[in-house]
């Protein structure tokens, strides 16, 4: 579509240029965000990176074909050996089903241990492979119910004021006088004998401690917005107070509080699996970075020999945490123009 | 400023109080059989004799009442075959915090012999936070959009990516395992036997600070061999945070008019930025001070663990992964009252600094 097309309407607003079909689309303020997003290269280097952790936690069938299908996210083991095995060792026992690219590829019908074993000989690929949607997974849900609450807390507690602000702000500072980890490592301990052991209750934990820094910011947030003159003059009209807040305040104050939250993905993936480095969360063998990289402290003494264990999953934690943070960087950049390269 | 200090005294103790309640309500969330282990050292798998316990110390009582006697302990008197014996347990403020089924000791003495070995980390990590942190964001702020604040910026977001433990092991194969220069563990076995014999004073627990005061320079460079690599582990996070703020800060500071004044009337560049600039860009960072002293304290849990070091933060990891809910309770309510304290310095730093806080 053209912009000789377009309702006049559109025209008359500030933009006097060519509108392509995309800003036609998802409108001025969201094509703004795509476009900034697409031209800016640490972003692209995120997205990127995004992109491919996306790629293979869909295609993690495919790229690694487990045992059993109805328990996909239970790392194979090739027997029970202690000395961990180099990249490239074949399979001897319990072969998991070959991935077809593997043949096409090598021309070989065996399949190995692409990135070797770790001691108690669990596949580490399989585990980097599997790990990446659990990654994806805990990174996404703990932020999504961190900022649900954070928001619902930080827009009543603006929207009311008074008692109400003075009430949720103060139980907002009481559950930021914890220690974070040590705080959803031991909750994490009260749930587990309740909830059984799994994701399950390292994601409870993480989520009840996870809410205050965006219930705080979208608080501030709004309550500066709610003295600009547009909200004013929504108020003149009669428009009722719910609909201000939804409709005028919270589109607007609620852009911080997503930018925060796409740069804290990454950082509740390294605390879950910090936890399930120490032991706390999945069984032993659930498909989890962390969980692969504890297999590491059984061979401190040789990592130099068996460094595979820690450099794979470490590398892909690594990778994954900063394609969120450099997004979350860009996206910053991109809605709050002012302070354009200035962290 | 005392009319400030006062008011943000008062609000200590609500806080503290806050804080006890919401770890009693963890304590609630346990089952009476789980909580005996605040009174008992084992605890009994006779059924009768459990249900004895639970009544004797009354822990299927309201929560207040529990709350109350954990807080202050309680006196139980027994008469059994004409004997009567007076107990006095429990109770968090008198230092009993229970018995730790992970450690086979009263919490109380755990903490105790631990905290000094992670306060002794936590405190050679301090340094090249803040000297560190602020010297290279200073220097990105002022070579803004040059190589270097490039590099220092490459170097911030990427230290901020780097999960500390991965970053750990990663030290340990290449410093440890590969060169074998600095090993895991707080202190050499040689070393440890001089350590706990009676000749070698123990002035303050921390082994590096009490080997300067023995004379033992040996123990002294073998403490800090063994403390290099999880200080660094440890340190680098925050230093990659404290770069950036200190450098978005400074950047801010030194786009306001007064600082284009400085420069007009022709003060040199190094006044300008160390009298006029520095000062004001610094407030932010203070506030991170807090943060700072969260993120060593929470830290310590995994760096101690990926080190073997023997401090509080491996002792709650292991109680945490074997569930003794007890002991890592008791280690989240020794670390809160540090952090409620270290964010009242922190606030009244701040109000000393910036007079404008006092005012509101």
């Amino acid at each position: 579509m053209t912009a000789q097309e377009q309702p006049a309407e559109t025209t008359v607003l500030a933009i006097n240029r060519p509108v392509n079909w995309l800003e036609h689309l998802v409108g001025h303020d969201a094509y703004r965000t795509l476009k900034g997003l697409a031209t800016n290269p640490v972003s692209v280097i995120g997205l990127i990176l995004l992109g491919m952790f996306l790629f293979v936690a869909a295609a993690a069938p495919v790229l690694a074909p487990p045992v059993s299908k109805d328990d996909p996210y239970n790392i194979p083991r090739d027997g029970y050996g202690a000395v961990p095995k180099v990249p490239g060792t074949e399979w001897k026992t319990r072969q998991p089903p070959l991935p077809f690219w593997w043949k096409a590829v090598t021309g070989k019908d065996q399949w190995v241990h692409l990135m070797g074993t770790a001691s108690g000989q669990w596949d580490i690929y399989y585990g980097v492979i599997w790990g990446t949607r659990t990654a994806l997974f805990a990174g996404l849900t703990i932020t999504l119910a961190g900022v649900l609450i954070g928001v619902t807390i930080g827009a009543v507690s603006a929207y009311y004021g008074g008692a109400v602000d003075m009430i949720l702000m103060r139980i907002t500072d009481l559950f930021q006088a914890f220690p974070f980890l040590l705080t959803a490592m031991t909750l994490s301990a009260v749930l587990t004998p309740r909830l059984g052991k799994g994701l399950l209750a390292p994601m409870i934990a993480l989520i009840v401690f996870s809410w205050m820094g965006f219930a705080r910011l979208l608080r501030s947030d709004i309550l500066s917005l709610r003295e600009r003159e547009y909200v004013l003059a929504a108020r003149v009209v009669g428009v009722r107070d719910s609909r201000i807040l939804f409709r005028h305040i919270l589109p607007n104050a609620i852009f911080p509080t997503l930018v925060l939250a796409s740069m804290r993905i990454g950082s509740y993936a390294i605390t879950f699996a910090g936890l399930s480095f120490l032991g706390i969360g999945a069984e032993v063998g659930f498909a989890d970075w962390g969980q692969l990289l504890s297999f590491a402290r059984d061979w401190m003494t040789q990592l130099a020999e068996y460094w595979y264990i820690i450099v794979f999953p470490g590398v892909t934690l690594v990778l994954f945490v900063l394609s969120w943070n450099l997004v979350g960087d860009a996206l910053r950049d991109v809605l709050d123009p002012r302070l354009q390269g200035s962290r | 400023m005392i009319n400030y200090i006062i008011r943000r005294l008062i609000a200590v103790p609500l806080l503290l109080i806050g804080v006890t309640i919401l770890i009693f309500l963890m304590l609630m969330a346990l089952t009476p059989v789980e909580r005996t282990a605040l009174y008992v050292r084992d605890v009994p798998r006779n059924d009768r004799v459990l249900e004895g316990i639970i009544k004797k110390y009354g822990l299927d009582d309201p929560w207040y009442k529990q709350y109350w006697r954990w807080l202050f302990g309680t006196t139980i008197t027994t008469t059994e075959d004409g004997v009567t014996t007076v107990e006095n347990i429990g109770g968090i403020l008198r230092g009993d915090f229970g018995y730790s089924r992970t450690a086979s000791q009263p919490v109380g003495e755990l903490l105790a012999r631990r905290f000094p070995a992670s306060l002794e980390l936590a405190l050679y990590a301090v340094i090249p936070v803040i000297a560190g942190g602020i010297f290279l964001g200073v220097v990105g702020a002022v070579k803004h959009n040059k190589p270097l604040d490039h590099i220092v910026r490459i170097f911030g977001i990427v230290g901020w990516s780097f999960p500390d433990f991965v970053f750990g092991l990663l030290l340990l194969m290449a410093f440890y395992a590969g060169t074998g220069w600095f090993p895991p563990g707080r202190i050499s076995d040689w070393a440890n036997q001089i350590v706990t014999s009676p000749a070698f004073h123990n002035y303050t627990k921390l082994i590096s600070i009490d080997a300067l005061l023995n004379l033992r320079f040996d123990i002294f460079f073998d403490s800090l061999r063994h403390m290099v690599l999880p200080v660094i582990s440890l340190a680098y996070l925050w230093w990659a945070l404290t770069l950036r703020v200190t450098r978005s800060s400074m950047l801010e500071t030194l786009r306001q008019d007064y600082i284009t004044t400085a420069r007009a009337k022709g003060l040199a560049e190094r006044t300008v930025i160390n009298k006029h600039a520095l000062p004001n860009a610094l407030m932010p960072v203070v506030t991170l001070g807090g943060n700072t002293v969260v993120g060593l304290l929470s830290g310590v849990v995994i760096i101690e663990t990926v080190f073997n070091y023997p401090g509080m933060g491996a002792a709650a990891a292991r109680a945490a992964s074997q569930l003794d809910v007890i002991t890592v309770l008791s280690f989240v309510l020794f670390n809160g009252l540090i952090l409620v304290l270290a964010n009242v310095v922190v606030d009244i730093l701040y109000a000393y600094i910036d007079p404008r806080v006092r005012l509101d």
